[in-house]
């Protein structure tokens, strides 16, 4: 099956991430791709990001040699703190999420179903390390929960399913998911497919989802 | 009243075998590195972890669990790059895993610290981590009954402490410190620096004294501060 359309990169999936996140808003950005997020925020927005391990107001890695154990994010590598920042324990932060008071969340993810149940921490092989950190708290805490992630594995299977297979980390809980195929809006009516990797019809996006997808109105 | 202890020997010489203890830290931010290999050479064995990771390498929690110290394990992230001393004993079912999100471990420490009975909280409803706990709808969401981890001992690091146990701590070094350290029958702070009674700001005191029990200075060493190449 040849494929006349150009995917997204991993930069432009971030760029729209970022788009999509408002001025003024509070947010957490996870660990590994989601981070690219916040080299792709517009010029002259105020987003202020958390990290969960205790610091509101996280900047860039710092410039080599300025490095400081002490001041890490969430997927432990060396950060800075802006201007305004403030740093808090555990238990704090984690308020900010369950209460309610977070924006914006964007995870990875293994799976995601067509209801907004979210798999992102366990494979569900059984030789696997178990290990959760903070990726259950993050998925029901953020107002918004966002996904970033390839549409399909490495084998070519939909990430985007009618149910997942693999244990999950919330219920419910994903708000859209931006992919490099296209970016999905989970909604009480279905999933609605827009902003289509250019060249790809919502018709072959269907078959390579093997799911039902609804245009945006 | 001084809670200073003289060394970290001194300090931990009471631990039991069979104790739990918390251990402050998330990554090598926060770790009391120096406090867990005083408590290698003391010996104590068949203990109970309660801390975020399960320590990468040789170094922290990875060393007690590479000598066979420890029975069990509760944390959020025992999965580390390398993090082989955890991952053979766990494969060889030599040491008991309770795996707790990050955010459910925190907060029921310091329900523990606060004295609260158990509380319900959204994290984790519908998945693995919840099975066979109580569940409630309140309001049209869901939660599950979660109840308060508390321990013998917590070991913590902090910035600067004094005599009367007030600690102040270093950026995300912080994390959880302030918890564990209410939720412990006995609290061993390990600081970068002793300051006088009066010299902290009572405004910016983080853990006031009297859940501490222990301070022991044991200045700028392992982790702390600028980066070692």
């Amino acid at each position: 099956m040849s494929q006349d359309f150009q995917r997204l990169s991993r930069r432009e999936i971030a760029i729209r991430v970022a788009a999509d996140i408002p001025d003024g808003s509070y947010a957490n950005l996870g660990i590994g791709a989601p981070t690219e997020v916040a080299d792709c925020l517009p010029e002259g927005v105020t987003i202020i990001l958390h990290t969960e391990n205790g610091l509101l107001g996280m900047g860039p890695k710092p410039p080599p040699g300025e490095e400081d154990v002490d001041l890490m994010n969430a997927g432990k590598q060396y950060v800075t703190a802006l201007p305004g920042a403030s740093y808090f324990h555990h238990a704090d932060s984690f308020a900010m999420m369950r209460g309610g008071h977070l924006d914006y969340c964007v995870l990875g993810a293994y799976q995601v179903s067509v209801k907004g149940d979210l798999a992102n921490w366990h494979t569900g092989a059984k030789d696997a390390i178990p290990a959760v950190g903070g990726a259950m708290d993050l998925a029901i805490g953020a107002k918004s929960v966002f996904v970033m992630m390839d549409l399909l594995t490495k084998k070519g299977v939909c990430k985007l399913v009618e149910r997942c297979t693999s244990p999950l980390t919330g219920v419910a809980c994903v708000r859209r998911v931006y992919t490099d195929h296209a970016t999905f809006d989970i909604t009480p009516a279905g999933v609605v497919a827009h902003d289509l990797a250019p060249g790809l019809t919502h018709e072959a996006l269907e078959t390579l989802c093997g799911l039902k997808l609804l245009r945006k109105s | 009243m001084n809670k200073i202890c003289p060394s970290l020997e001194e300090a931990v010489s009471d631990v039991p075998d069979g104790a739990s203890i918390m251990i402050g830290g998330f990554g090598d931010a926060g770790v009391p590195f120096e406090m867990i290999d005083a408590l290698v050479a003391q010996g104590a064995k068949e203990l109970t972890i309660i801390s975020n990771n399960a320590g990468t390498a040789q170094e922290g929690i990875a060393k007690l669990i590479h000598l066979g110290r420890v029975r069990k394990i509760v944390c959020s992230f025992p999965r580390q790059a390398d993090s082989k001393a955890f991952d053979e004993r766990y494969l060889s079912g030599e040491l008991t895993l309770d795996l707790v999100p990050q955010g459910n471990l925190a907060e029921r420490i310091r329900a523990a610290g606060a004295g609260i009975g158990a509380f319900f909280t959204p994290t984790a409803y519908g998945t693995l981590l919840a099975e066979g706990k109580e569940t409630r709808e309140i309001n049209g969401r869901h939660y599950v009954l979660e109840y308060p981890i508390s321990a013998d001992y917590a070991f913590i690091k902090a910035f600067k402490g004094d005599a009367l146990g007030n600690l102040v701590y270093r950026k995300t070094a912080r994390n959880f410190g302030p918890v564990m350290a209410t939720a412990a029958k006995c609290t061993i702070a390990q600081v970068t620096e002793v300051v006088e009674v009066g010299a902290l700001d009572p405004e910016t005191v983080v853990t006031p004294g009297i859940f501490v029990k222990r301070v022991v200075q044991v200045g700028p060493a392992h982790a702390d501060g600028p980066a070692q190449h």
